[in-house]
């Protein structure tokens, strides 16, 4: 080999050296791991409000994003030290199951009902949400779900359920923990005609629904986030709001230390406390996009 | 589209954003690492295959071949259910961290490296072999000289390892998390900007990883020389 290709090789190998290295001194224990939904994530509530708490608490959060479903699951398995969701039913079964120690309750949204501005099933105007699901499904407009075990999704299920609508029920089997278990996924008739359950999260179902100028049903931060948060925005607009069946609360879980010693309790009782503290829950219902207000602050305070 | 996106990554590169700074960084450490560590096993392993002949030879290296087809999603998956919480080295917890994405890698690029090292052996003349050894060269001698002759394919595996590692999202995703500021790597930064429908953004990153990919390449090249001289 030439000198210069030896000195390169030499000079090439340590660089890779340096950044195998580099960063390898992460202080582990102030980081909190936390799993959320994605809906959260792509709100960028976190990205403002992470950096206060740092500054505050000296917590570092590490945030994991999956659909609702997953993110419990995480919970339960123990991959985190703390979940932050929005499905109160299956957040208190959790924590019935021992899984969770306590819910503070951190913040509200609501959903909302997009369509196409046309508005095909004629829905626009109608407050009640039950009432506006039977007309689209009447007149058999597309209809885009996401299907993937979700806050929003378990939600959008409880309000097809009430239209009195026939109601088809996909069960999916799972093996979980050893025991043969059973997801229930229900469904109006239509599937694969006007009604599409494409599996994803809140952002890709949006954008599906916009392509297809579709209806779907949304958690309002996300919408804003892509309505008025974004280069491109969207055509489809709100068209079903205000119904208080339609309030989406979010909680807090720290995951219970007397199922998993590992997890860092103290720290996730810390930010859990911080959420709803006089600042954490002023910073929830300042932070606003496009002079929208995404959060509602819902701890008591005193 | 591809216009603001090219000069949506300009503007990104031009300005050295800490995040994306940061970002590059993670996912060049990590890949970085698991070609490192999967070359170090995974040439060896090729040298024992092409020099030794042995009962079922060609099977192995008909699966190893298989392997290079694994779905990373499927990766991801096994390494998951031994790391995760619930499974048998649950304990070390390695779920979502940079070291886990590292290990679902090497997997990954074994096969690569292996097939590919057994690739460039076969080529060798087998003179070159018998040569040394009557020469008097130890095993290992001789296996130095065979790696020097067939230097060029071996670099070419560990080329072909890197570019697969720091452009794969499955992985990355199921076992690092995407978590800002430490396990976002460029790909998992890709597939969450989609996700929130910026796709300027996205495409922009991935311009800018095509750009390092490049970078990386070039000095890969100089290294590797040329066959004869």
């Amino acid at each position: 080999m030439t000198k210069t290709k030896y000195h390169l090789t030499v000079t090439i190998c340590l660089v890779f050296v340096v950044l195998i290295v580099a960063g390898k001194g992460i202080g582990a224990d102030n980081i909190l791991k936390m799993s959320t939904t994605t809906s959260t994530q792509s709100s960028g509530l976190l990205d403002m409000l992470l950096p206060e708490l740092e500054k505050d608490t000296g917590i570092r959060v590490m945030v994991i994003a999956k659909g609702t479903g997953a993110a419990i699951r995480d919970g339960r398995d123990g991959n985190v030290d703390v979940i932050f969701v929005h499905a109160k039913s299956l957040e208190e079964l959790f924590i019935r199951d021992g899984y969770g120690t306590k819910r503070y309750a951190v913040m509200h949204n609501d959903f909302v009902i997009l369509g196409p501005k046309n508005d095909p099933a004629g829905i626009k105007g109608i407050r009640h949400a039950v009432s506006a699901f039977r007309k689209i499904a009447r007149a058999k407009v597309m209809f885009v779900s996401r299907g993937d075990d979700s806050g929003t999704h378990t939600k959008e299920q409880a309000l097809w359920e009430e239209t009195g609508l026939n109601m088809i029920k996909k069960a999916t089997v799972i093996r979980r923990e050893g025991k043969t278990g059973a997801i229930d996924f229900f469904h109006p008739e239509g599937l694969g005609d006007w009604y599409l359950s494409i599996g994803q999260g809140m952002g890709k179902t949006i954008t599906f629904a916009e392509e297809k100028q579709a209806y779907t049903f949304a958690d309002r931060g996300t919408f804003i986030k892509y309505k008025y948060g974004r280069k491109g925005g969207l055509d489809l607009a709100v068209l079903t709001e205000g119904d208080p069946d339609l309030v989406n609360p979010y909680g807090v879980i720290p995951v219970n230390p007397a199922i998993h010693p590992h997890v860092k309790y103290e720290l996730a009782k810390r930010f859990a406390e911080w959420l709803v503290s006089k600042k954490g829950q002023r910073l929830i219902g300042n932070y606003k996009l496009h002079g929208k207000a995404l959060f509602y602050p819902d701890a008591v305070l005193h | 589209m591809l216009i603001d996106s090219l000069i949506s990554a300009l503007y990104l590169v031009g300005s050295l954003d800490a995040e994306m700074v940061s970002i590059v960084l993670v996912s060049l450490k990590i890949s970085t690492t698991s070609t490192m560590i999967a070359g170090a096993m995974g040439i060896p392993f090729g040298f024992f295959i092409a020099f030794n002949s042995f009962p079922g030879k060609r099977l192995v290296i008909t699966i190893l071949n298989t392997l290079l087809a694994l779905p990373t999603v499927v990766i991801g998956l096994f390494v998951y259910s031994f790391i995760a919480r619930k499974g048998l080295v649950g304990s070390l917890g390695l779920l979502y961290t940079q070291t886990a994405i590292v290990i679902g890698q090497t997997l990954l690029i074994l096969p690569i490296i292996a097939t590919f090292t057994i690739a460039a052996i076969s080529r060798i003349d087998a003179r070159y072999r018998k040569t040394a050894l009557t020469l008097g060269a130890s095993r290992f001698q001789m296996a130095m000289v065979i790696f020097k002759e067939a230097r060029f394919g071996i670099i070419a595996a560990m080329i072909a390892a890197f570019g697969r590692v720091i452009a794969e999202v499955g992985i990355s995703m199921m076992l690092g998390g995407n978590a800002r500021g430490f396990t976002r790597t460029m790909t998992t930064a890709m597939a969450l900007e989609y996700d929130k429908g910026e796709f300027t953004l996205a495409v922009a990153l991935g311009i800018i990883l095509l750009t390092v990919s490049f970078g990386i390449n070039l000095l890969f090249h100089s290294v590797q020389g040329r066959t004869r001289p």
